[in-house]
Order: structure tokens, then C-alpha cells, then sequence
């Protein structure tokens, strides 16, 4: 990939913060590890040997009937039951994830849920008796996924209509601010314990009703970039050499406006993780049994007599959303115009 | 003796890794009412200089050398012991009358607290001082409005306001940075003689910074050329004048605009007119927005621009007449027909306008802002092409690139620069090589020249004259400085409040002015000899 001038003096600015710069190798690492949590967490082992044939539990469902030589149930096998690892074991051998637990797994043989950390259980056990580091893993990695997915649609509509509003302003300008003025007012709590009762709100409905309130916080910032940006003398030019509105907008202000916008969206994407947490702590966030920081901390509210619960839900949090407002310092400083441009700025 | 001894000052930046040394090894004297001009280009360090007196200089330069003041070495003062001196002995005056007031206080709160910080005054015996200063800077009607805040004011008693301000303590020095740059020719001469009027009445020295030569002709009785942090010449200002030294300094001094407009075919037929044009903003109030009035624009204004012609539009900020150059490209909405190339175009729908525009084209006055940081040079050249010649294979873009920025003096390679690596008449160029490359009949150029050096002004004028000769390019050319206008158009008209309140062919308007208000500009830029 070949930088521009601007943008690798931004990159070398960006590197220059060696806080965000360690945190967003640190981000990508985590984040990249979480994606492969199936592989690391997981109640099913990697690769089976029984009896010459490779097994792939992971990516395939095997009944213990017809995999298994004197197998009884029709239905998956459990590869945690004694028999079967003992009858795999007699005829092959089998490799298991670092972690033998998904995240909703219950752990049976712990003597009372929670239990604390050992040398099965590395975090102990929630309530219930799954595997804490388990639905760490899998909950920061839904956390994190939200959080794209909800900043990324919300910035791509949030910039469209600030980019309206500002280019065209007048009539245009008024009637969108009046309506975001009173859509701004609407009780998003409720909104969604209403929609609780009718429908269960799984990933994708939270994630479309969260987008329906959080275009807003983009509008403004992009709409004053605009409103500045329409008066510039360089986008005057290009109307008087005849250039097209929406090729006007796209070529000349957008990207000059997407500078601001690129500043906040680190610390949009802190919201948005917040966010998820929040409602999942209120419980009307993913529906139960899904892995999610915000119920981990509501357990470690019900249970302040098992500390590990609370104790690794904050330290989670606090780091993942640490290393975003790093990050997110960074990318203010690279995209600060007296920096990137400061070979004017000595003059 | 001296006033002040500046004695082998250095000024060096430090940013990140790199240093650069804004100013290198100066020495020079100001005396007790003494008028003395530093004189230089934008980035010669001049306006470095004048903070580093006051030591108002950011934490990232670092001062070498010796600042004599009345026998105190400014440079070895710590911060409190240099309140002293700040806004009592020696004051300041700034370039921008706007920006330098607060604009959430009343004029009279904000002379009266130099009194009160530096003479401890009470209030009601600094309301009596407020007073008398205001009278001095005439500002008397704004005795009986003491409550007036700073928008409220025109430009000119702003910068009124800056000068009482600069005056409460009687300073012996004041240092005068660009005090008229903001301001309107007229105005300029009004504070000009109010300067040196208040110098000699309280014999006080001003070191006045500027880059107009024509005032510091008027005005200094020594001047200093800064060029590139050094003090290339200095003495007294007939002489340096009369017998500059050297190369610089001529270099500066010749480079005044000059020459006339190139020669004209008598027979050419008009190919931009407008009748009775006229630009009115509507004034609404009230929740229904009922229009209860206009703001006259463009009022009335009718000309004609022949084949290869430049027509001079003169006016002061305000008077409109950028809107006039907008209004008759159709960039704003105007009233009155306009007829372009034989086609009426005040009826067009802009999307039918669109294919017109090849042939009229506009230069901005800021260089620094009509180019945009984004693209490289090559691609914001080829724009218009791509618009009004999309079926030019890139190869014969390319070329027409490279050679339309071969036309107005730069090189083929800087096509894949950005523009912010270029100086402001670097940029000029770009901007008429956008203008240019589409072959327009009818280019209007509002104040190309105002944003640039003097020693660059010159070099753009000669250039655009240049197209005119080869392309037979018509000009609207807009200005407030009479100079420029004179070394390039063939009728001139002056515009005042969107009239136009005098117009003739260029000589006959400068030999023989008829308006008082282009008498007024004339002697702003030509009479050099008159003392203020």
C-alpha cells in the first residue's frame, strides 16, 4: 500500500504516541485472538484420531451412534463424558483447545457454582458453572463486533446526513435539525424494554435500534465542517470550472470534513462497547446465556462473596476501553493540522 | 544615547528534531522619537523580531544576543520584572484590530485596565484618562458611548481602540506591526497621520513593521530590509530609496508593478456585458421571515468587457466587488441580463450553464485556500478538463498538464506535489494554471495579487499579461490597489456601496480622478512624496 505524503507524516505522528501506538498492536492482537475463540475456548476437541479417521469436531457435528464403536445416543457426542474420552483415547488420541470450555458450557463436576479460580477454571465459575475466562473471551469479542458494526453504520449514515445538511443548509438544514432536535428527545431506555416484550432481542435487533438513536452524534461535527467547508474558495473554483454537486462534495469536502470525524470515532467506538455493556448489565441487552462483559459484572454484583467475578469484568473493561481512548489520542494527534502541516506553521 | 540596542539577536525554533533560525545576528538602534521602518517579505523574520522585544515569543524559541532598554538587558528579565515593561514603556499594536480585542468587554473596560494594572489607578480616575485618550485618537463620539463593544466598531476605530490602548501609559516605544495591513486604503492614511501625529506630539520612537514600501516611504525616517532573518540594509530612508545598496533591496524596489495594459484592437466586439445588474440579499425578520428590506449588493452596475480587454474594478472591502465578479459568472443569483459569448445567460438553469464555464473562469485572492490540501497539483490542474473534455485520453491530459504549468512557470514534476509544498506565489500559478489550461474567454481575477509578496506581484501581473498577448484572454480584474490596477487594465471603474461612482479608460480615470473617494485612492498609492 502506497501512503500519500499527508498520510504518512500522519502515520510517523501516529507512531510518534508510543502509548497508542503499543496499544493498537495490543488492540489488534487481542482482537485477533478473540476471533479465533473457537479454537481456544471451546467444549469440543480440535482434531480427533479414532480408529485411523481424522475427526474435525470443530467445524462438524458427530453422533456418538454412528462414530462411535458401541456408541448409544443418537445425539452429538460429549466429548467431556469419561467413556467417550476413554474409548477415543484406547483407539487414537485427541487434541483439545487450551481452554476445554465454551462459553456456555457448564462445568458439572465444580462442587458449587461460583467457584473460584483453579487449575480447571483459570477465572472460576459464574453463577451458573461456565467457565469465566471462556465467556471473557467470546464476550469481548462480541463487545468489540458490536461496536464496529454499530460505529461503522452509524458514522456512514451520521456523515450522509451532516454532509445534506451542511452542503445544501437553508430549508434542507432547518427541517433535519428540527427533526433530530425531537428524535434527540426520544426515551431509548424504554424504547427497548418495549421491544423486550414483543420481540427477543437478539445481536442484530439491538444492534439496528441502537443505530436508529446513535447516527446523531456525528451529524453536527460533520455538518459545521460542511457549512465551513461550502464557502471555501477551493470548492468555489471547482463550481466555476463546472463540476458537479455531488462530485464537488465527494472530491473536495468530504474528505476535508472526514478529518474531524476520523478523530472521534475511536472514542464513538468506546461508547458504543460502553453501550452493549450497559443494557447487558440492565439485562435488556443479548438474551440470556449469550457471553457479554455487562452480564459478567451484574453476576459480580449479585455475588459480591466470589470477588473474582466483578474483579475480572472490570479489569476487562477498563483495559479494553483504555486501550481505545490510547488509540484514540493517537489518531487526534496524527490528524492535528499544526502538526501534519507544521512545515507552514514554522514560517 | 539609544532607546533600545538590539545587539546580535538570534531567534532559533526548535520543532521536533529540526531547528530553524528565524532570525540570524541583527543589531540595530531605535532613538528617542525616532521612526524606524523594518521592512521585509512574509517568513523573513520581521514580525519574530518584533515579539522577541516584548518577549512575547512561544516557549519553543530560544533568544541569543542582547536587547539594550534604557540601560536593562530585556533579554535577562524574568517573567514578572518584564510586566514592567509590557504595555508601559514599550507597547504593542497588532494587525488584525479584530481579533486583537476581547470582544465580551467594553472599550473603555479594556483601555482602562492597562491604567489600572500598570499605574494602579482607581477606576474613576482611569475614566477620566479613558476620556482624554479617546480624544486623542479621535474617538470623541465614542465619549458619550463608553459602553460600546468592540463590534460595534468599523475596522478603523478598532484599530483607534488598539492605538489608545497602546498610548494609556505613555510608552516611549511602540512597536506598530502591520497597522494598517486589515484596513482599507482610505483608512490606512487616516491612521497613518493619527501615528505620527501622537509620535511627535509625546516623543515617542515607533518601530513600525510592514511589507509596503510606499508607506514606508511616506512615513519612516530610517528603514531596515530584513531578508531571510538578516538585516541586509539599513539607513536613512531617502537614501536607501534614492541609492539602494543591495541586490535585495533593488530587487524589492523594482518590483513594483508597473507598465501599462497591453495593446488593444480598437474593433473588438464585446464578449461579457451585464445592464443594470443587481445582487440584493433579502433582510428578513420575525418568525415568518417577512423580507423587510434588502442589502444592496450590486446596485445598478452595467459594463462591458471587449475581446483581450482588462477591465479594472476598484473598491474597498465591502463595496462588493467580489460579488459583482461572482454575480456575472453566475455563482450568485443576481437580477438584470447578463450576455455572455452572444448568449444571454442571466435565464440559464446552472446544469445549462455548465458547459459554458469552460469559457469563463475565476482566480481567487488567497492562494493558500482555493487549492485543495488533498489533491496533488497535477490532478487539481486537470480537473476542468475532465469536466469539459472528458473524452482526453490520460496521456494527452497529462500532457496539456505539463504544459499549461510550463506556460505560467513551473515545473512538470511538481504535478505530483501537494499544494501546501509550495509558497504563495507557487500557488498563484496554480491557480491560473487551472484557470488557463480550459482556454477561457473571460477570466475574472479577484485581487490575485493581494495575498503576495511584492516581489512576487509583479512576476503574476506580467504573467497574466502574458496569457492575454498569446490567447487574446479578456479580464476582469479586481483590486483595491490602484498600483496593480493600473499596470494591467485598460478601463478601470471604481465601485463604492455596489455603485459604480466613477469610470473611464485607465489613463484618462488616473491623470484626471473626478470622485473624491478616487482622489483619496490615488494619493494612497502614488503620492509617495507628501509627508503625513
Amino acid at each position: 500500500m502506497v501512503l500519500s505524503e499527508i498520510n504518512r507524516r500522519r502515520w510517523n505522528l501516529f507512531k510518534a504516541n508510543r502509548k497508542g501506538y503499543v496499544s493498537l498492536w495490543v488492540f489488534i492482537a487481542l482482537f485477533a485472538f478473540s476471533l479465533c475463540a473457537e479454537l481456544v475456548a471451546n467444549d469440543r476437541p480440535i482434531v480427533v484420531s479414532y480408529r485411523g479417521s481424522l475427526l474435525l469436531p470443530i467445524f462438524h457435528s458427530y453422533t456418538e451412534k454412528d462414530t462411535l464403536e458401541g456408541g448409544q445416543f443418537e445425539s452429538e457426542i460429549d466429548f467431556a463424558d469419561p467413556w467417550v474420552a476413554g474409548e477415543i483415547n484406547a483407539h487414537g488420541w485427541m487434541v483439545w483447545p487450551m481452554i476445554p470450555y465454551r462459553y456456555d458450557t457448564i462445568n458439572y463436576r465444580v462442587p458449587r457454582a461460583p467457584s473460584a479460580p483453579d487449575s480447571n477454571n483459570w477465572l472460576g465459575t459464574d453463577d451458573q458453572g461456565r467457565d469465566v475466562l471462556a465467556r471473557v473471551i467470546y464476550g469481548f469479542r462480541i463487545s468489540i463486533l458490536f461496536a464496529l458494526l454499530l460505529t461503522l453504520s452509524s458514522s456512514v449514515i451520521g456523515i450522509f446526513m451532516g454532509a445534506i445538511q451542511g452542503y445544501f443548509g437553508g430549508r434542507t438544514d432547518l427541517l433535519l435539525q428540527r427533526f433530530i432536535e425531537i428524535w434527540q428527545g426520544m426515551p431509548v431506555l424504554y424504547l427497548l424494554i418495549i421491544l423486550a416484550s414483543i420481540v427477543e432481542p437478539n445481536f442484530w435487533w439491538l444492534l439496528a435500534l441502537m443505530l436508529l438513536f446513535s447516527w446523531m452524534s456525528l451529524v453536527d461535527l460533520v455538518r459545521a465542517e460542511f457549512l465551513r467547508a461550502r464557502n471555501f474558495d477551493y470548492v468555489r473554483a471547482a463550481k466555476a470550472l463546472g463540476v458537479k454537486e455531488p462530485t464537488i462534495i465527494w472530491r473536495h469536502v468530504l474528505p476535508n470534513a472526514l478529518v474531524s470525524v476520523f478523530t472521534f470515532v475511536p472514542f464513538i467506538l468506546n461508547g458504543s462497547v460502553t453501550t452493549l455493556t450497559s443494557l447487558d448489565f440492565l439485562g435488556f441487552g443479548l438474551p440470556i446465556g449469550s457471553p457479554s462483559l455487562g452480564e459478567l459484572l451484574s453476576q459480580g454484583k449479585n455475588n459480591p462473596q466470589s470477588p473474582w467475578l466483578g474483579i475480572t469484568g472490570f479489569l476487562v473493561l477498563s483495559v479494553l476501553l483504555s486501550l481505545l481512548i490510547f488509540i484514540g489520542e493517537a489518531v487526534r494527534d496524527a490528524f492535528d493540522p499544526s502538526k501534519t502541516f507544521s512545515k507552514e506553521a514554522d514560517a | 544615547m539609544s532607546l533600545l540596542r538590539v545587539d546580535n539577536l538570534s531567534i532559533t525554533f526548535q520543532s521536533g528534531a529540526r531547528s530553524i533560525e528565524a532570525v540570524r545576528n541583527i543589531s540595530f538602534e531605535v532613538h528617542k522619537g525616532d521612526m524606524v521602518a523594518l521592512v521585509g517579505e512574509s517568513g523573513s523574520g520581521k514580525s519574530v523580531t518584533a515579539q522577541a522585544i516584548l518577549r512575547l515569543n512561544p516557549a519553543s524559541a530560544s533568544l541569543s544576543g542582547k536587547m539594550i532598554f534604557d540601560g536593562q538587558d530585556l533579554t535577562a528579565l524574568t517573567e514578572p520584572e518584564l510586566c514592567r515593561f509590557r504595555g508601559k514603556r514599550i507597547a504593542m499594536i497588532f494587525q488584525e484590530p479584530m481579533s486583537a480585542l476581547n470582544p465580551l468587554h467594553t472599550i473603555s473596560k479594556q483601555i482602562a485596565e492597562v491604567l489600572i494594572t500598570h499605574e494602579k489607578l482607581s477606576t474613576s480616575d482611569a475614566q477620566e484618562r479613558v476620556l482624554a485618550l479617546l480624544d486623542s485618537v479621535g474617538l470623541e463620539k465614542f465619549k458619550s458611548r463608553l459602553d460600546a463593544y468592540p463590534h460595534q466598531l468599523s475596522g478603523g476605530e478598532r484599530q483607534r481602540v488598539m492605538i489608545a490602548m497602546a498610548m494609556a501609559c505613555n510608552p516611549d516605544l511602540l512597536i506598530a506591526d502591520e497597522p494598517t495591513t486589515a484596513l482599507d486604503v482610505t483608512l490606512q492614511t487616516q491612521i497613518l497621520s493619527l501615528l505620527k501625529r501622537l509620535q511627535k506630539e509625546r516623543q515617542m520612537a515607533i518601530l513600525l513593521i510592514t511589507h509596503d514600501l510606499t508607506l514606508v516611504r511616506r512615513l519612516a525616517e530610517r528603514v531596515m530590509i530584513m531578508q531571510q532573518g538578516q538585516i541586509v540594509e539599513h539607513g536613512d530612508t531617502r537614501g536607501v530609496f534614492a541609492n539602494p545598496q543591495h541586490p535585495y533591496t533593488r530587487m524589492l524596489l523594482e518590483s513594483e508593478p508597473s507598465g501599462g495594459a497591453v495593446p488593444l484592437k480598437a474593433s473588438e466586439s464585446p464578449v461579457l456585458s451585464c445592464t443594470g445588474l443587481k445582487v440584493h440579499f433579502p433582510i428578513k425578520r420575525g418568525i415568518l421571515a417577512k423580507t423587510i428590506g434588502h442589502v444592496k449588493a450590486i446596485d445598478d452596475v452595467s459594463l462591458s468587457v471587449r475581446h483581450g480587454e482588462t477591465i479594472g474594478i476598484v473598491g474597498e472591502s465591502g463595496s462588493g466587488k467580489t460579488t459583482l465578479g461572482l454575480a456575472l459568472l453566475r455563482l450568485v443569483r443576481s437580477q438584470g441580463p447578463i450576455v455572455f459569448m452572444g448568449q444571454a445567460i442571466d435565464t440559464l438553469s446552472q446544469s445549462a450553464i455548465r458547459p459554458l464555464r469552460q469559457n469563463m473562469q475565476i482566480v481567487f485572492q488567497d492562494p493558500f485556500a482555493s487549492l485543495n490540501p488533498r489533491m496533488m497539483v497535477g490532478e487539481i490542474i486537470a480537473e476542468g478538463l475532465k469536466v469539459h473534455k472528458p473524452s482526453l485520453s490520460v496521456p494527452a491530459r497529462e500532457q496539456e498538464v505539463v504544459h499549461i504549468l510550463q506556460q505560467v512557470g513551473l515545473e512538470a514534476s511538481m504535478r505530483d506535489r501537494y499544494p501546501h509544498e509550495f509558497s504563495g506565489g507557487q500557488r498563484q500559478r496554480i491557480n491560473i494554471a487551472r484557470a488557463m489550461i480550459l482556454k477561457p474567454a473571460v477570466v475574472v481575477l479577484d485581487e490575485p495579487t493581494s495575498a503576495l509578496d511584492l516581489s512576487v506581484q509583479g512576476k503574476v501581473i506580467e504573467l497574466l499579461k502574458q496569457f492575454q498577448i498569446t490567447t487574446g484572454v479578456s479580464y476582469l480584474f479586481i483590486s483595491h490597489d490602484l498600483r496593480v490596477v493600473r499596470a494591467i487594465s485598460h478601463h478601470i471603474m471604481v465601485l463604492q456601496s455596489g455603485k459604480i461612482i466613477e469610470e473611464n479608460a485607465a489613463d484618462a480615470l488616473l491623470a484626471n480622478p473626478q470622485h473624491d473617494y478616487t482622489k483619496a485612492l490615488l494619493s494612497a498609492a502614488f503620492d509617495t512624496d507628501s509627508q503625513l
